[in-house]
C-alpha cells in the first residue's frame, strides 16, 4: 500500500511536470502603441518572455495551477494579474500605463531661462558668464545677451521687455537683494556686486514668473548659491585693476566648509594707460571682503551663510551741459553690507522647507558741485536756479531685514504643492542738502511688507503640466494690499519640443525716491501673457516667444515746481514683442554660439511723459551673437560677442509756467553696435596633476571703436543737448587667476572638450 | 509511517536538489547564450530571463548581475539611442544584485553604466557620470585588488582619454598587461563572470 502511495505521488508529480501551458499575447501602452522589450514573468518561476517590436510575446511554462503573472517595463507602472495554468493556451492582451517621470516630463519654459550648471534646460553656466566676451564676468552683462534684455549702457540694471531697470529684481537663495549693483554714478552703468562663481544655478525670468516671488513688474533673476566646494583651495587674482586673495576650506568629512576673500580695485594705473573722457579727481577704488560657511545636514539639507562688505569711493568731473566752461564734479562714497542665511531641509513624507533670512544696509554719501575750469565750486544767483539745482549733497541709507519660509510637499511623483510667507522690514532714509541755502531736508520711511503665497505643480501626464499660484502682498508704507494670480501651462508637442503658456499679474511698490515725497500712492501693476515654443536637444536649443504686457497704475510725476514733485498712479502702458533664441554647440567642434533677437513694441505714459511714448530705454530691434571657440592644443579659447540695437528714443520735457511738462524735443539715437573680444589661456589645462591652476584672461570691449550714444542731456533752455556716451570707447582687461589645491582644469575640460 | 516520512523527505530533498540543479543548468545555459548573443533583442531577452531567475531565486546575486551585464552590452551597441534610459535599467538590476551582495564584479558593471552615460556628453558629464565611473572602479579595487576586469576597464578609460588630458596608449598599456596577467591566473568559481580576457588581449595588442 505504502509504495503504491509513493508511486502515485511520483506519477502525479511527473504528470504535473509534463503538462505545459503556452502563454502568449501582446503588451501595449495606454495609447495602444506596442511596447518593445517589456518583460512578462510567472511570479517565482524562471518562465517568461520579453516582447518583440510588435509588442507580442509567447512562452511555454511547466508551472501549474493558479499563479500570478507580472508585466514590467522601465518607465511604466508594473502590473500583476492572476493566471490559471492548466495546459490550455492562455492569450493575454495587456496595457501598461506610463509613469510620470522627472526626466520625461514637460517643464514650464514660458518666460524663463534656466541657467545652471547641472540643471536640465540650462542655458548659461557660470563658465559661460565668464567667457561671454563683453561680460567681464558680470552676470547682468551676460544675461543681456539673451532675448528680452535691452542694451542700456548708461545705467545699471536689466531692462526687460519694455520694463525699467528697477522693475527687475534679483533674489539669492530666495531672499531679495536690495542693492544688487554698485551705487549709481550718473550716465555710467555699474557692475553687479556678486561673482557668477558664487552660484550653481540661475533662473532668468523675462516674465510670467512664479507666485513665490513678487515686487518686480517685469523680471526676476533667481540666483542659487553653490553648496559645498569640491576641495579646499586658495585663490588669487592679479591684474592692473584688481588684486584679490581668498580661500575655501572644506572639512575632512566633506560635510561643511568655510571661506573668505578680499579684493581691492583701483583704477589709477588703468586710467593712466587708457584716457577717459571724464576727469577722475578721485580714482575709483573698491574694497570688497566676503565670508561664508556652509553645512550639510544629516538629512541632506544645507545651511548656508554668506556675507559681503564693500567700501568704495570715486570722484569725477564731467562737462556741464548748461555752461561749456563749467564742470559738474560728482563724488560718491558707498558702504554696503549684505548678509544671507538660508536653510533648506527635507522632512519625512515628501515635505521640504526653505527658510531664509537676510539683512543688508547700504549707505551712500554723494556730493555734486558745479565748478569752473579751475575746479572751484560755483554758486549762482536765484535767476539761474537750475544751476543751483546741480549743487547738492545726499546722504542716503537703505536697510532691509527679511525672513522667508517656504514649505513644499510632493504629491505623487512630480506634482507638488508649496506655500509660504515672507516679511520685509525696510528702513529708508535720505538727507538732501541744498548747498546754496545750506538747507537740509530729511526724508525717511519704514515699510513692513508681508506676503503669503501658494503654488501647485500639477502633472496630468508626462505631456501636460500646469503651475497654478496666487500671491497676497501688503505694504504698510502705502497701506495697500494686492492679490496676484499666476498660471502657466506646458504641453509637449513632439519629441524635445514643447509649447508653454504663462499668465500673471505682478505688482510693485513705488520707488523710494517717490515714497519720500508721497505715500498716498498704490502698487504699480503689470499683466503678462506669454506663449513660448521650445525645441531643445542636448546641444541645440531653439526658442521663440511672443508676449503682451499691460501696464496699469504706473507712477506719474505731478510737478509742484522745478525742485519739487509729488506722484500718483495714473500712468499706463503696454509692451508686446517677439523673441528668438538659438544656441548650437554641435555643428562645429569646439565651437559654441548663440543668437538672440528681440522685437519690442512698447509705450508708456509714466513719470514726466506727456503722453504714451516709447520709453528712452527701449529699442525696437535688439540682436546678439555670442561665439566661443576653444583650441584644445593651444589650451586657449577666444570669444566674440557682437551686439546690435536700433536707436532708442530721447525726449526733452520742459516744465512750463503752469507747472506742466511739454515735450520740447524728441528724436532717436543712432543704432548701437558693439563687438567685444576676450581670450583665455589655461596653461595647466592639459595637466590634471598641476597643483597650481592658472588662467590668463584678456578682453577688449568695443574693439571696432564704435561711438555709442545712449541718449542726451538737455540744457535748461533746451537749446543745447549733450550726448551721453561711455567714458571711454573701449574697455581693456587683463588678469591672471591662480588657484592652488584644486583641479579646476576639470571645469575647463567640462566645458571645452 | 516512518517510511512515508522518509519518502517525503527524500522527495523534498530531491526536488530541492532538482531546484538547485535547475538553477545551475539554467544559469549555465543562459550565460553561454549571453557569451554569443549579438543583437539587442537577444540581449534584452536574456536580461529579462536573468531577472526572472533572480526574482525566483531571491538570494542569488549572479542572475541580477548577468541581467545588468546583458543590459550593459546593449548600452555599448551604437544602435542604442537612449543611453540614460538603458543605464537606468542597468542600475536597477545592479541595485537588486547589490542588495544581496556588493562586490568587485557589480562595481565593474557600475563603471560601464556610468561610462556609457558620460560618453553621451563628455564635456558636461565628466564631473558627474565620469566621477561615478572612476569611483566605482576605486571601490571595486578596494574589495578585490586582483580583479582582472577592473584593470581592463581602467585601461579602457585611459585609452579613450586624449594624451593631453593624461590618458593615451602609454598610460593604458600597463593596465592591460596587468589585466591579462590576472586573467591567466584567475580561477573563477562556477557561474562567476569570466568575460574580458579576449578584450584585454586585443587592447594590449593595440597598445603595442
Amino acid at each position: 500500500m505504502r509504495p503504491l502511495i509513493i508511486i502515485t505521488a511520483l506519477i502525479l508529480l511527473s504528470a504535473s511536470l509534463s503538462a505545459q501551458t503556452r502563454v502568449s499575447g501582446t503588451v501595449k501602452d495606454n495609447k495602444g502603441h506596442p511596447l518593445h522589450g517589456a518583460s512578462i514573468a510567472i511570479k517565482n518561476s524562471y518562465d517568461g518572455a520579453t516582447t518583440d517590436s510588435s509588442g507580442a510575446f509567447h512562452f511555454v511554462t511547466a508551472e501549474k495551477g493558479a499563479d500570478t503573472i507580472t508585466i514590467t517595463n522601465i518607465g511604466y507602472n508594473p502590473i500583476e494579474q492572476p493566471i490559471t495554468l492548466n495546459g490550455t493556451p492562455v492569450v493575454l492582451h495587456l496595457a501598461l500605463k506610463e509613469q510620470l517621470s522627472e526626466l520625461k516630463a514637460v517643464t514650464i519654459t514660458a518666460g524663463a531661462f534656466s541657467a545652471g550648471d547641472s540643471k536640465r534646460g540650462a542655458v548659461l553656466s557660470s563658465i559661460d558668464v565668464a567667457t561671454t566676451a563683453g561680460s567681464n564676468a558680470d552676470i547682468t552683462a551676460a544675461l543681456k545677451t539673451l532675448p528680452g534684455a535691452q542694451q542700456v549702457g548708461e545705467q545699471e540694471g536689466l531692462f526687460i521687455r519694455g520694463g525699467a531697470g528697477y522693475e527687475a529684481k534679483q533674489y539669492i537663495d530666495g531672499t531679495l537683494v536690495n542693492n544688487p549693483y554698485y551705487s549709481s554714478v550718473p550716465d555710467i552703468a555699474q557692475r553687479g556686486r556678486f561673482s557668477p562663481f558664487l552660484f550653481k544655478g540661475t533662473v532668468f525670468s523675462t516674465g510670467g514668473y512664479s507666485a513665490l516671488y513678487g515686487q518686480a513688474l517685469s523680471s526676476v533673476v533667481l540666483l542659487e548659491s553653490i553648496d559645498l566646494p569640491e576641495k579646499s583651495e586658495v585663490d588669487a587674482t592679479i591684474s592692473p585693476i584688481v588684486v584679490g586673495l581668498g580661500t575655501q576650506q572644506l572639512a575632512k568629512n566633506k560635510q561643511s566648509s568655510y571661506g573668505f576673500s578680499y579684493n581691492y580695485v583701483n583704477a589709477l594705473a588703468y586710467f593712466k594707460a587708457v584716457p577717459q573722457d571724464v576727469n577722475y579727481f578721485e580714482m575709483p577704488q573698491y574694497h570688497n571682503a566676503d565670508a561664508n560657511f556652509r553645512i550639510r545636514t544629516k538629512s541632506g539639507g544645507m545651511i548656508k551663510y554668506y556675507t559681503t562688505f564693500s567700501y568704495n569711493n570715486l570722484g569725477l568731473r564731467r562737462q556741464d551741459w548748461d555752461s561749456l566752461n563749467m564742470n559738474d564734479a560728482f563724488a560718491l562714497t558707498n558702504h554696503n553690507w549684505y548678509n544671507n542665511l538660508s536653510w533648506r531641509d527635507y522632512l519625512s513624507n515628501g515635505w521640504k522647507f526653505d527658510l531664509g533670512a537676510g539683512y543688508s544696509t547700504n549707505l551712500d554719501n554723494i556730493g555734486q558741485n558745479v565748478q569752473n575750469l579751475k575746479n572751484q565750486n560755483q554758486t549762482f544767483p536765484d535767476s539761474a536756479f537750475w544751476m543751483n539745482y546741480k549743487n547738492f549733497g545726499v546722504d542716503q541709507r537703505q536697510d532691509l531685514t527679511q525672513v522667508r519660509a517656504v514649505f513644499d510637499k510632493k504629491l505623487g511623483t512630480l506634482s507638488a504643492i508649496r506655500f509660504g510667507t515672507e516679511y520685509w522690514y525696510a528702513y529708508n532714509y535720505q538727507k538732501y542738502r541744498t548747498i546754496e541755502y545750506n538747507i537740509d531736508t530729511l526724508y525717511k520711511f519704514h515699510d513692513n511688507f508681508n506676503s503669503l503665497f501658494a503654488e501647485s505643480d500639477i502633472y496630468l501626464t508626462n505631456e501636460l503640466a500646469a503651475k497654478v499660484g496666487v500671491r497676497y502682498e501688503h505694504s504698510t508704507v502705502i497701506n495697500k494690499s494686492d492679490i496676484a494670480p499666476r498660471l502657466s501651462l506646458a504641453y509637449r508637442s513632439g519629441p524635445e519640443a514643447q509649447v508653454s503658456l504663462a499668465y500673471g499679474i505682478f505688482y510693485q511698490k513705488p520707488e523710494n525716491s517717490q515714497l519720500f515725497f508721497t505715500q498716498n500712492v498704490g502698487f504699480t501693476k503689470a499683466t503678462h501673457y506669454i506663449i513660448n515654443y521650445q525645441k531643445m536637444t542636448k546641444d541645440r536649443t531653439f526658442r521663440v516667444e511672443a508676449y503682451y504686457k499691460k501696464y496699469e497704475d504706473l507712477i506719474k510725476t505731478v510737478p509742484v515746481n522745478y525742485f519739487f514733485s509729488t506722484y500718483n498712479n495714473s500712468g499706463t502702458g503696454y509692451a508686446k514683442g517677439l523673441e528668438l533664441f538659438w544656441r548650437d554647440k554641435k555643428s562645429i567642434k569646439n565651437f559654441d554660439y548663440w543668437i538672440s533677437y528681440s522685437y519690442l513694441d512698447t509705450k508708456r505714459n509714466y513719470l514726466n511723459y506727456t503722453t504714451q511714448l516709447m520709453p528712452n530705454f527701449a529699442a525696437t530691434h535688439t540682436a546678439s551673437i555670442v561665439m566661443k571657440r576653444f583650441f584644445t592644443k593651444l589650451r586657449s579659447g577666444v570669444n566674440l560677442t557682437y551686439t546690435f540695437a536700433t536707436g532708442r528714443p530721447y525726449y526733452n520735457f520742459i516744465l512750463d509756467s503752469l507747472n506742466k511738462y511739454n515735450l520740447a524735443e524728441s528724436g532717436k539715437t543712432k543704432d548701437f553696435n558693439s563687438l567685444n573680444f576676450s581670450a583665455e589661456y589655461v596653461p595647466s589645462f592639459a595637466n590634471p596633476k598641476a597643483r597650481t591652476f592658472v588662467v590668463l584672461f584678456a578682453s577688449v570691449s568695443n574693439i571696432l571703436g564704435y561711438n555709442a550714444v545712449y541718449g542726451y542731456n538737455f540744457s535748461y533752455s533746451g537749446l543745447y543737448k549733450q550726448a551721453i556716451t561711455p567714458p571711454a570707447k573701449r574697455f581693456y582687461f587683463i588678469g591672471c587667476f591662480l588657484s592652488w589645491g584644486v583641479d579646476r582644469s576639470q571645469d575647463a575640460i567640462n566645458n571645452n572638450l | 509511517m516512518q517510511k512515508l516520512m522518509l519518502a517525503f523527505a527524500l522527495l523534498i530533498g530531491l526536488s530541492c536538489q532538482a531546484q538547485s540543479d535547475k538553477y545551475v543548468a539554467t544559469m549555465q545555459k543562459n550565460i553561454t547564450l549571453l557569451d554569443s548573443a549579438k543583437s539587442i533583442d537577444q540581449l534584452q531577452s536574456l536580461a529579462a530571463t536573468f531577472e526572472r531567475i533572480g526574482d525566483a531565486e531571491k538570494t542569488q546575486w549572479l542572475p541580477y548581475y548577468y541581467a545588468a551585464l546583458a543590459q550593459t552590452w546593449i548600452g555599448w551597441n551604437p544602435d542604442t539611442k537612449d543611453k540614460d534610459a538603458n543605464s537606468t535599467k542597468i542600475n536597477a538590476y545592479l541595485a537588486k544584485a547589490e542588495a544581496i551582495e556588493k562586490n568587485a564584479e557589480t562595481y565593474a558593471v557600475a563603471n560601464m553604466s556610468a561610462t556609457q552615460q558620460m560618453l553621451v556628453d563628455p564635456q558636461n558629464r565628466w564631473m558627474t557620470n565620469g566621477k561615478d565611473a572612476s569611483e566605482a572602479l576605486q571601490k571595486g579595487l578596494a574589495i578585490d585588488p586582483n580583479n582582472p576586469r577592473l584593470y581592463y576597464l581602467q585601461g579602457m578609460s585611459l585609452f579613450g582619454t586624449p594624451p593631453q588630458f593624461g590618458g593615451g596608449k602609454d598610460k593604458a598599456k600597463p593596465l592591460f598587461e596587468k589585466s591579462v596577467a590576472l586573467f591567466k591566473a584567475a580561477q573563477p568559481k562556477p557561474l562567476y563572470p569570466t568575460w574580458g580576457q579576449k578584450q584585454a588581449e586585443d587592447m594590449l595588442a593595440k597598445c603595442q
